[in-house]
């Protein structure tokens, strides 16, 4: 049963990692920083964060609705 | 201004017989790997395996097509490219790429429509897979072609032609592939990646030292490009930004040269690391290659038509020899990752097309040979086709994307739904194709208040609707239909084990 509620958990962080790669909320903000528009540094480090959530992805739910129903 | 062009040609001309050679040293070296690799031996590790797949990412598409745009519609391009890379693609790797790892290696599948001919017990579904892919791998390596005439353009300022450009990328790319070996040699993608990583920061760092430090430069873009610095307007729409990173990194994960990895990794530790890796590598990439297209527009660069917007540039602004040895980077990465282009296709020739249809039992000997000829004639033939310069770097490769796309969606419902049957695969597959094929080819009409073969419906991209169309008749067709006696619906589920 938790295995099933886990598989939807990943789901919705995947979709969230989708979604806010682009910083909809600055839309039309021209704001500057350091010498790259402010959105550029948002996603910037919303790849950062990314990463490591692909990577924990890895350690603990690899697998996951793939393999290993009814193992 | 002639010793300038000397020592241009001079350079990208050194490099490219440099890169050659390597190739070909490097293949000698690794002849295991390498035979291991064309035999599918299922064998590659990660370095490996994440960098010929990063190699797809030096394509004229990203490394010389992404600066253009960027140049001309607004760095936004960056955010496209990440999501669809970075991120979309990523999930991809997972969802369509370990599953096809696992199915693969339960089953000894070396390309998709292999894999999906046995599982709907069809050899005309595995040829009519093969055929699509090959179809849309064709403007894929015209590409290719086109940017490197472009990127000649640019950098001696028109005094070498475009069509000089395009042969002399054309003459590689065969030479490549015929004296390296079919086998292709994964690791001087590696190589190559790496090299062109470097030296695009270190491009960034010379013309942001010579403009004046990145403050300067964004001033400079806030006062000549203002719409540049906000996000969003002109052309990026939250439409075209989804739509381009939706159908691209579906497409990404359709064409041979990257499907068929999914079949090679040799553990699953291997296609793990890459999953992480994946966003970081794209951001360390794209962001500095983009950044540069953007800077040159608000520096004022003036590109002469029909040329690249990055050699331009760093011929202003940096040394010659520096824009030279730049220009032949890319171009030596676009050459070995067109070879892998035409090594995947090769394949996708000989093991689905030929040998199933003409002559099973042909030799091993023949077969190669008759793929090496196949290669030589499909190089020749985008070559060709090049010459009429049918778009825009982006908007080829977006079409091409788009593409081989629709055949996403109808793979990944029979990968994880054992009721697909073989008419649900035929009418997804072959609808969103006669769907997306009209709107490249036949022009818009009006038919009252509505635009029929348009760039969109809605205010979406056809590509997209496309895809919608080949899930929708895949699932609804299935449903409709029973599976054929020689139909293994279990294949894809049943047996599959991690390590």
């Amino acid at each position: 049963m938790t295995r099933v509620r886990i598989d939807y958990r990943w789901i919705a962080v995947f979709a969230i990692l989708v979604t806010f790669a682009v910083p909809w909320f600055l839309w039309g903000d021209s704001r500057v920083f350091a010498g790259l528009p402010l959105w550029l540094w948002w996603h910037i480090g919303w790849m950062g964060l990314t990463a490591v959530v692909f990577h924990l992805f890895t350690r603990t739910a690899w697998d996951r609705g793939i393999v290993g129903e009814g193992r | 201004m002639v010793s300038a062009l000397g020592v241009q040609l001079g350079v990208v001309g050194a490099y490219l017989v440099v890169a050659l050679a390597v190739g070909l040293l490097a293949y000698r070296l690794t002849s295991r790997d390498a035979e291991d690799y064309y035999l599918a031996g299922r064998s590659i590790g990660t370095v490996v395996l994440l960098f010929t797949t990063f190699a797809t990412l030096l394509s004229a598409f990203t490394f010389f097509g992404g600066p253009d745009l960027a140049y001309r519609a607004g760095p936004e391009w960056i955010l496209v490219m990440g999501v669809m890379d970075g991120v979309l693609f990523a999930i991809l790797w997972y969802v369509v790429g370990y599953k096809q790892w696992l199915v693969g290696r339960a089953h000894g599948y070396v390309t998709l429509g292999e894999m999906l001919g046995d599982r709907f017990g069809s050899t005309r579904l595995r040829a009519v897979v093969a055929g699509i892919s090959l179809f849309w791998l064709f403007p894929y390596v015209m590409l290719q072609q086109m940017g490197a005439g472009e990127a000649i353009v640019g950098l001696t300022n028109g005094m070498v032609p475009y069509w000089a450009g395009a042969a002399g990328i054309t003459v590689f790319m065969i030479a490549y592939v015929v004296i390296a070996g079919l086998r292709g040699v994964a690791w001087t993608d590696t190589l190559q990646g790496l090299f062109m990583l470097g030296v695009v920061w270190l491009a960034v760092g010379w013309v942001a030292t010579a403009a004046g430090g990145p403050t300067a430069l964004s001033n400079a873009l806030a006062t000549n490009e203002p719409e540049f610095l906000a996000l969003g307007g002109g052309l990026y729409s939250p439409q075209f930004i989804i739509s381009s990173a939706v159908t691209i990194a579906f497409g990404v994960a359709m064409f041979p040269q990257i499907n068929q990895r999914f079949f090679v990794a040799k553990s699953s530790a291997v296609l793990k690391r890459s999953f992480a890796l994946w966003p970081v590598l794209v951001v360390l990439l794209f962001v500095p290659a983009f950044i540069l297209g953007t800077w040159a527009a608000g520096l004022g660069v003036a590109v002469p038509e029909g040329a690249n917007v990055l050699p331009v540039l760093l011929n202003e602004y940096t040394p010659v020899w520096f824009a030279a040895l730049v220009i032949a980077g890319a171009m030596a990465a676009m050459m070995s990752s067109s070879d892998s282009m035409l090594l995947s296709g090769s394949s996708y020739f000989t093991r689905d097309l030929y040998r199933p249809f003409v002559n099973p039992d042909a030799s091993e000997a023949r077969e190669a040979w008759l793929a090496r000829i196949g290669v030589a004639l499909f190089a020749t033939l985008t070559f060709v086709a090049s010459l009429f310069r049918p778009g825009t770097l982006v908007s080829v490769g977006d079409t091409a994307f788009g593409g081989v796309a629709q055949m996403a969606l109808p793979v990944i419902v029979a990968l994880y739904w054992a009721k697909t049957t073989r008419t649900g695969m035929f009418a997804g597959i072959l609808g969103s194709q006669a769907f997306y094929l009209a709107h490249v080819f036949v022009p818009a009409i009006e038919v009252g208040s509505v635009t029929l073969f348009g760039a969109t419906y809605l205010t979406w991209d056809y590509a997209l609707w496309g895809m919608a169309l080949s899930a929708l008749l895949t699932v609804g067709v299935s449903a409709m239909t029973a599976a054929a006696p020689e139909e293994n619906q279990s294949r894809f589920t049943d047996g599959l084990r991690a390590d």
